[in-house]
């Protein structure tokens, strides 16, 4: 095993895009495995690498770590990007746990049929801004500070701004009526390993596309129809 | 939502993690919590294809408890196995009780009320159930009149759709 952490999954974002976007937070180089093939994917089954059949896994201090929570929470705690204490770490899993409801509405939307596709964009927008974004609007206007948390850079701070860019890449203006999430996003996207791994080359992986959703398909012999939410 | 310690909490994982960290039951470093999220995932996977059983179709809940045993058996239930068998051990991590023992017992629950004999071909589930069933704050919430709450039934149905204003059907995985 490396030193580095090693990522086993497809060569596209899915449940791997937020632990590399907190790896790369913290400033941690990590090193890719994509899964091409149905061969590379039995292979791993086989080699016991993988606790519960499925991908995300990542190979880090010596354990094979899968399930996308638990990988993301050690990743926060071991580069405190987890709040001081108890309490911070509770908010921090609450607006964690809010965002990733609200990108989990745009996880399966590369595999929706076209017509799905339109109603999909339609539902993230509204959830985006009825339910969520007033939300993390709200945190940031009370206190005023930077961060969401303790007034700490934090995983809370990480994760909202993957969610902002990917709710814009469904609609542009979405942001238009939130003047606290723009300033945050301007904010967050300058923290200089943040804007590194903005930059064109990095490992962050682009708007999921048609060869996307047939190399999964593949891989994992997902042939049955996603339906939309 | 969970009004604790001065918050209102949400989140479910949220707060398991917050009542987990704060009563020990969450391992003695961050490499045992780790691996006990690791395991919560899965028996929370498990869990999930239980969630919206009671809302679906008769027909679709026939195919649902299928699933939920297939999945069960072959994905998941194999995992808690060979951990116990591995390191012969009382609990699942750190040879301590903690939350994943908890969380892995009552997802084995769960499923056997979708098939009793589930844990046929799996007797360190079989012993980890009967030991974990006689820790004594487990034994009095297995009790009746404790606050375990029963298997879901169209009234709780009913009640959800109501107060949600959720009238939808929710499809079958």
């Amino acid at each position: 095993m490396s030193a580095k952490p090693k990522l086993y999954y497809f060569d596209g974002r899915g449940k791997m895009e937020s632990i590399r976007w907190l790896l790369a937070a913290a400033g941690v180089e990590f090193e890719e495995e994509f899964l091409e093939t149905r061969d590379q994917y039995e292979k791993l089954l086989q080699g016991g690498s993988l606790l519960f059949q499925q991908v995300p896994m990542v190979e880090m201090d010596g354990m094979r770590m899968v399930q996308t929570r638990a990988i993301l929470s050690y990743i926060a705690a071991k580069y405190n990007l987890y709040g001081k204490d108890l309490k911070e770490r509770a908010l921090i899993d609450m607006y964690v746990g809010g965002t990733d409801d609200l990108m989990g509405f745009i996880l399966m939307f590369p595999f929706l049929s076209a017509e799905d596709k339109e109603k999909q964009r339609a539902l993230i927008v509204e959830k985006a801004t009825s339910r969520y974004f007033p939300v993390y609007e709200k945190v940031l206007k009370d206190h005023g500070q930077d961060f969401l948390i303790g007034n700490n850079f934090s995983w809370a701070d990480v994760h909202l701004l993957e969610a902002i860019l990917m709710v814009e890449e469904k609609k542009s203006d979405v942001l238009l009526g939130f003047p606290q999430l723009q300033a945050f996003k301007a904010r967050i996207s300058s923290i200089p390993t943040i804007k590194k791994f903005l930059e064109p080359g990095s490992q962050r992986k682009p708007v999921p596309d048609d060869k996307y959703v047939e190399t999964v398909r593949r891989v994992l012999r997902m042939y049955y129809n996603i339906k939309a939410n | 939502m969970v009004e604790m310690d001065g918050m209102r909490m949400v989140q479910t994982r949220a707060i398991l993690s917050y009542i987990a960290a704060k009563y020990n039951l969450y391992g003695k470093d961050l490499k045992e919590r780790a691996l006990i999220d690791m395991y919560v995932g899965g028996t929370d996977d498990l869990m999930g294809f239980i969630l919206m059983f009671p809302f679906l179709s008769a027909e679709d809940k026939e195919k649902q408890r299928a699933l939920i045993v297939e999945k069960a058996t072959s994905r998941y239930f194999p995992v808690y196995e060979k951990v116990l068998k591995d390191h012969g051990q009382d609990f699942l991590v750190g040879n301590n009780f903690s939350w994943a023992d908890v969380h892995l017992l009552e997802a084995i629950l769960m499923v056997e009320e979708k098939k009793s004999d589930v844990l046929l071909g799996f007797p360190q589930l079989q012993a980890f159930k009967a030991r974990i069933s006689s820790i004594p704050t487990i034994k009095k919430f297995l009790e009746p009149g404790s606050q375990r709450k029963p298997v879901p039934d169209d009234k709780y149905v009913e009640t959800v759709r109501r107060v949600l204003r959720m009238y939808y059907n929710i499809k079958a995985n």
